[in-house]
């Protein structure tokens, strides 16, 4: 359930932006979610509900994914292990868990609505047929 | 599409997805696994939702940590902490692992040692706190209702109803949940994540987040060995795979067995926060002399 924490506190920054800078809506919000913190699909579940109300309402939610990578002090560098959770050189086998990327949860960017915009549209939801869906 | 969650099978091998942010109609037939393999694996795909008719600009640059609000709330915490020297230490666990248990029999004794105080948090009732007041020791229940974790900012008003010498202990018995609690920094000095026997071993792998932020993993329950198939080795192993620094401790708090180190290992904190304060006291001394 932590997924709705993280939506309100991403709603909550911002709007606070939104408050300061006079913006009423945003079109876009660029996240970075380490590959560790499992959240892109809960995040996204509940996005469009908790920004009810919000500066974020009809937003859209860009949710980039940070790929796990730690520093292997063996090989001196930064390496991909093969598991999530192996934390291990893939070259060398030796451990290998200072995580340098993966861990990540972070509001990167904000796309604005310019002002001679129309500041909501509801995104259109296409009926997805049976084939597609197969 | 999944008109479920949105999800795109087709586009989900490939590792991306495209997730629609509004709408979810109805459609029964949709098997829903993401995969080819009979697991669903949740949060691995890159995702993005796209509406067509949007020009992209006015790009502003935020760069904020999600949880930069609880993060801040927990760095007052924490600073509140060490000012009034006091260790706060956040026991995590999945439910019926016997957290009040365990603390019930710590502080019968541990309080005539040093002074405790605990937060408790549970989604309902006051009987956790209810126990720990029982046995003399100042406890705050904190019902988070439909909250499944503990926040800093909870935390940093039930420290305000604490009043504990320096050199106390505050013990927050998180509400039970191997997930939530993982991401949520409380200004604790450390995680305590316990594992009762009657679990499986391999709960650190599947819940290793919890595992990889704590800094002591307690095995509980240990008098149940001989009944369970519970591996005890196997259980270390695993936590170390995700947390090689994690120290590990087994006890029994029906019985007693290991009880005596948990309590040294709080003490043998304590006394290390207090070394902190005084240096940091020193330092800040000097530098309002200079």
């Amino acid at each position: 359930m932590h997924e709705l924490a993280l939506a309100r506190s991403l709603i909550e920054i911002v709007d606070e932006y939104a408050a300061e800078h006079n913006v009423t809506h945003i079109k876009q919000i660029n996240v970075r979610l380490g590959e560790m913190s499992a959240m892109t699909r809960a995040l996204h579940f509940c996005f469009s509900s908790v920004a009810e109300g919000t500066s974020c309402e009809g937003a859209i939610l860009n949710i980039e994914i940070m790929p796990l990578t730690v520093y292997c002090s063996t090989c001196e560098a930064v390496k991909a292990p093969t598991g999530r959770y192996s934390f291990r050189c893939p070259d060398c086998g030796m451990p290998a868990h200072k995580v340098i990327t993966g861990r990540e949860m972070q509001l990167a960017s904000l796309e604005l609505f310019e002002a001679d915009e129309v500041f909501y549209t509801p995104p259109t939801v296409k009926q997805p047929s049976r084939l597609e869906s197969i | 599409m999944c008109t479920v969650c949105g999800c795109d099978p087709a586009i989900d091998n490939k590792n991306s997805n495209e997730l629609s942010s509004s709408g979810f109609a109805s459609e029964q037939e949709h098997h829903h696994s993401h995969y080819n393999d009979k697991d669903h694996h949740y949060g691995q795909g890159e995702a993005g939702v796209t509406v067509a008719g949007f020009s992209q600009n006015k790009l502003v640059q935020i760069e904020r940590n999600i949880l930069s609000k609880n993060n801040g709330y927990a760095e007052n915490n924490r600073r509140w902490l060490d000012s009034n020297s006091l260790l706060a230490l956040n026991l995590v666990s999945s439910p019926g692992a016997g957290k009040t248990t365990l603390l019930v029999e710590t502080l019968k004794s541990l309080k005539h040692d040093i002074p405790v105080a605990v937060i408790e948090g549970d989604q309902q009732t006051d009987n956790d706190a209810d126990r720990i007041r029982e046995i003399d020791v100042p406890a705050i229940q904190i019902n988070t209702g439909k909250g499944c974790h503990l926040d800093a900012h909870m935390i940093g008003h039930a420290l305000q109803e604490i009043a504990l010498p320096a050199g106390g202990v505050v013990l927050i018995e998180n509400v039970g949940n191997l997930v939530c609690p993982a991401a949520f920094d409380l200004g604790e000095a450390s995680k305590v994540v316990i594992l009762s026997v009657t679990e499986g071993e391999d709960k650190p792998i599947k819940y290793p987040d919890m595992f990889a932020v704590a800094d002591l993993l307690i095995i509980s329950k240990i008098d149940l060995l001989p009944h369970v198939d519970f591996n005890v080795d196997k259980a270390v192993e695993y936590a170390r795979r995700v947390n090689p620094d994690i120290e590990v401790l087994k006890l029994s708090a029906k019985t007693g067995e290991g009880l005596q180190d948990w309590k040294n290992w709080i003490i043998a904190r304590t006394a290390s926060i207090a070394t902190e304060s005084i240096l940091i006291s020193t330092i800040e001394g000097n530098h309002y002399h200079a």
